[in-house]
């Protein structure tokens, strides 16, 4: 697009007389100062993605799920919840501020157990948020005002991206604690004790719950166990971020580890959970923030200032996905179809079965099945492990000499591969296959259709 | 017990508008009315859904090739277009030269903070006016996104319960350039006063005059007069002339789409380069914030605006709820001088939208809503939709009993 004159001759005074060109472009417009911001690493990607035209072409850029057919996936659980919900001629009136009491009741509810005594006690403030970047936004925006520590956040490295801006929104600093070993694409359990020791005492620290954004490397059980001690000897406030629950291993429990050793092991701790992957939910931005307090009144208060902030934010939050949500868990039968569901996803060896099998001889109109989410959510586990293993069979059997083993080792959607910018670079141009810089690839894009074809390209790069 | 981190957190004031509610329904008076709440009610009391958005719902819920993926972080462009083409008409000189762009936000209050965020950390502006009084939110949304020097300008007339023109023209006049002017595109909350056409075009001399920044808060179009086109003549005529400015649009109300967090935020420009670049900041300042809004409310707008039956039959909706609130407001004012109420009651009909503020004092409000359970804010603003056949005499007469009765 040709420059207008006026912007010929904006930058013209830009180069020349810096403070005139200020003048000058408030004369003309109020948006010509505007700088032009950095794209999206992840969104950059999908985007060259679009414009390719080589017919193999993969994307192993963004986070979603997708089935066997390099399709989205909306889980059997979620469609069965929608139809009950249409069925019921709900109202549309504005939620509360704090959103879905029943979401909220069962989504800490999933996170730490039902009946766990943090929550037949009241001592949690649990309040729906915007998916899990908003309840994140939540967090960090209560932290910036109450938290008594020094307002810096400690993030591993390396982390989600966006970690950093809801932070710096809320004039947070962050600092990071060593996580990832680039040596042995795992855990770099002795380095980040060693930062965690050192952290100032009081400070506030992130943890991912479970299948690490981006890397998939997960401390073991033991593992946890350690750092929660040397966190609580540390005096840290830990901020759990859970954006796959039932995702990672394809058993809600298991994945819920860390969070529950650490509440059992006496840590007050706040948590972030996302309902977009383990539910298929994603633009319904399903999401919830808790903090767990010492008592009751404490709670009230506490929630009482969440209230206070998030009303200049947007209000009160979407109720759609909150509703769907809520149904499958509040229903024996969905609940646990989904969580086959969700481990099918990591396990696709699993037996798929068909909505109407399962349906036979039940009566759907009131039972909404919280066991069908777990089945779909096995389902979704299950097939992004079996991905995990063939490409690491395909790279074996291409010849590659190189040690794959952390590609079954890393659990959840993503996988670090350990490929240098210059060989992904090589992937994308060669091979037309997409992936970020970091060399960090969405396994839920990898389809069998196209296993063998990303074992090819990842050898040819890396041989 | 172990010290907490959290002991020194003091327990926040109530919002008043929740705590108002809360206590209508804790009322166990088989008489209560809730007059607090922004939210239409029909005729028996009752929320409404639109018939046209369970019509799309159901076919939204038949659809198998939609799903649940991720909206792009600005939202779904087809409805941010829509709707920035319903708020300035799709011929609109800005539209059609392509100076104007809208991004998907979370409902009206989303769509201001966005704004707020953009205009003060992008453009570092720290000073805005609102309205006194204005909605609630809009003070706590610009000082949550750092603007520094918030105050009002004149409004509300109470002498003469109507818009304080002078007044609100002095204010403007002494505001400092590049501040902010929050505007209520139409349908004042909480007054129900507007300007007329004569006085916005005083409002936009004042404004062009002092380089003031106009943004435009859009959240009943179509809701006040039954007319989209009439509801929105203060936002396209700034436009004609040429103002940069935003607007924000929320489909709260006049799509009963409540909890459903569906805006826009519509921005014209003059220069048409700086879209890009300004659609780059808007998207760190989602992306920091929720990443990306809910997609439900979006899709469901999206059909309607998109498709002319659908939209002619929306159309038919609005005009119920916009014909039913001026009925009740010509029904209100009829009884209370039937009644003899002191004061004059020519404003009821006067005010328009949702609100009326009436002129009771925060006394009265309380007096109604102790010996009636009749449920108002201490500001005197109804809510005109919790007004209904069934109710109106009972409104009347408690208004009648405080006027007479409470006084300061």
């Amino acid at each position: 697009m040709a420059l207008t004159p006026v912007r010929t001759i904006n930058n013209l005074i830009k180069n020349t007389t810096p403070s005139l060109y200020h003048v000058a472009a408030r004369a003309n417009s109020w948006w010509s100062g505007v700088e032009m911001g950095p794209p999206d690493a992840i969104l950059g990607v999908t985007e060259a993605f679009k414009r390719d035209t080589n017919p193999k072409k993969m994307n192993l850029g963004v986070g979603a799920y997708r089935d066997d057919s390099g399709k989205p996936f909306v889980l059997p659980s979620v469609r069965k919840a929608e139809e009950l919900i249409l069925s019921q001629k709900l109202d549309k009136e504005y939620l509360p501020i704090s959103g879905n009491a029943e979401f909220c009741k069962k989504a800490i509810g999933l996170a730490l157990g039902d009946d766990h005594p943090a929550l037949t006690d009241g001592l949690n403030v649990t309040v729906q948020g915007i998916s899990g970047t908003g309840a994140l936004r939540i967090g960090s925006t209560f932290l910036s005002k109450f938290f008594p520590g020094p307002k810096t956040v400690w993030l591993p490295a390396p982390t989600w991206g966006n970690h950093v801006p809801i932070f710096k929104h809320v004039n947070m600093d962050v600092q990071q604690y060593r996580y990832y070993d680039p040596n042995t694409c795992g855990f770099n359990f002795t380095g980040a004790l060693e930062d965690i020791r050192k952290i100032p005492e009081n400070s506030l620290i992130m943890l991912h719950a479970c299948a690490h954004n981006p890397t998939g490397v997960d401390p073991k059980d033991e593992h946890w166990d350690e750092l929660s001690k040397v966190i609580k000897e540390r005096k840290l406030l830990p901020f759990f971020d859970m954006a796959y629950q039932g995702f990672a291993s394809g058993d809600v429990a298991k994945d819920a580890y860390a969070v529950r050793k650490f509440l059992a092991d006496g840590h007050k701790i706040c948590l972030s959970q996302s309902f977009s992957k383990n539910m298929g939910l994603y633009g319904e931005r399903a999401g919830a923030f808790s903090i767990i307090c010492n008592d009751k009144d404490e709670a009230a208060r506490v929630l009482s200032q969440v209230k206070i902030l998030i009303r200049p934010l947007y209000s009160n939050p979407p109720l759609h996905g909150s509703r769907i949500v809520a149904t499958i868990l509040n229903t024996p039968e969905l609940h646990s179809i989904w969580l086959n569901d969700v481990k099918g996803i990591i396990f696709p060896s699993s037996k798929q079965f068909n909505m109407a099998e399962r349906c036979e001889g039940h009566n759907f109109s009131l039972f909404l099945n919280s066991s069908i989410w777990l089945n779909d959510v096995k389902g979704m586990a299950d097939r992004i492990i079996a991905m995990r293993s063939k490409l690491k069979a395909n790279l074996e059997k291409e010849g590659s000499v190189r040690n794959w083993t952390h590609i079954t080792e890393q659990i959840g959607m993503f996988c670090f591969t350990g490929m240098t910018p210059q060989q992904v670079e090589k992937l994308t141009k060669e091979h037309s296959v997409y992936l970020t810089k970091d060399g960090r690839i969405s396994v839920a894009g990898i389809a069998s259709t196209n296993v063998d074809y990303l074992a090819h390209a990842m050898h040819q790069v890396t041989k | 017990m172990a010290s907490s981190r959290f002991c020194e957190v003091q327990q926040a004031p109530p919002i008043e508008v929740f705590a108002v509610s809360k206590a209508f329904t804790d009322s166990t008076n088989e008489k209560k009315v809730n007059l607090s709440v922004g939210a239409y009610r029909t005729d028996e009391g009752k929320p409404w859904v639109l018939p046209v958005v369970r019509k799309v719902e159901q076919e939204l819920a038949a659809d198998n090739t939609l799903n649940h993926e991720y909206l792009p972080i600005l939202g779904l462009e087809a409805f941010s277009t829509a709707a920035a083409k319903m708020l300035l008409g799709a011929t609109h000189p800005a539209i059609t030269g392509g100076r104007v762009t809208a991004v998907q936000t979370l409902s009206g209050t989303g769509g201001l903070r966005v704004a707020a965020e953009f205009l003060g950390r992008v453009l570092k502006y720290n000073t805005a006016y609102h309205s006194a009084p204005t909605w609630g939110n809009h003070n706590l949304i610009f000082k949550q996104a750092g603007f520094t020097n918030i105050a009002p300008y004149r409004y509300w007339d109470g002498g003469k319960r109507g818009l304080n023109f002078d007044g609100m023209i002095e204010d403007l006049s002494n505001a400092p350039e590049n501040s902010v002017i929050i505007l209520h595109a139409c349908a004042h909350n909480p007054t129900g006063v507007d300007p007329t056409q004569e006085q916005w075009k005083k409002i936009a001399d004042v404004i062009e005059k002092r380089k003031l920044f106009p943004l435009f808060d859009s959240a009943y179009q179509g809701f006040a007069s039954g007319d989209l086109d009439n509801d929105a003549w203060a936002v396209r005529y700034f436009a004609e002339r040429g103002f940069e400015m935003m607007g924000t649009q929320s489909f709260s109300k006049n799509f009963g789409l409540y909890n459903e967090r569906i805006g826009n935020l519509m921005v014209v420009v003059k220069d048409t380069a700086c879209i890009v670049p300004m659609k780059s900041q808007l998207t760190l300042l989602v992306r920091g914030s929720y990443s990306n809004p809910p997609c439900h409310g979006a899709r469901i707008v999206s059909r309607v605006l998109n498709d002319p039956a659908l939209f002619e039959e929306w159309k038919g909706c609005i005009r119920t709820m916009s014909g039913r609130i001026i009925e009740m407001r010509k029904g209100l004012r009829e009884r209370l001088e039937k009644l003899g109420t002191p004061g004059t009651w020519d404003h009821i009909t006067a005010q328009i939208g949702m609100f009326s503020f009436t002129g009771l004092t925060a006394a009265q409000a309380k007096h109604i809503a102790d010996k009636y359970h009749i449920f108002l804010l201490s500001s005197g603003r109804i809510n005109m939709c919790g007004i209904t056949t069934g109710n109106i005499d009972h409104v009347a007469e408690a208004i009648n009993d405080a006027v007479c009765n409470i006084t300061n």
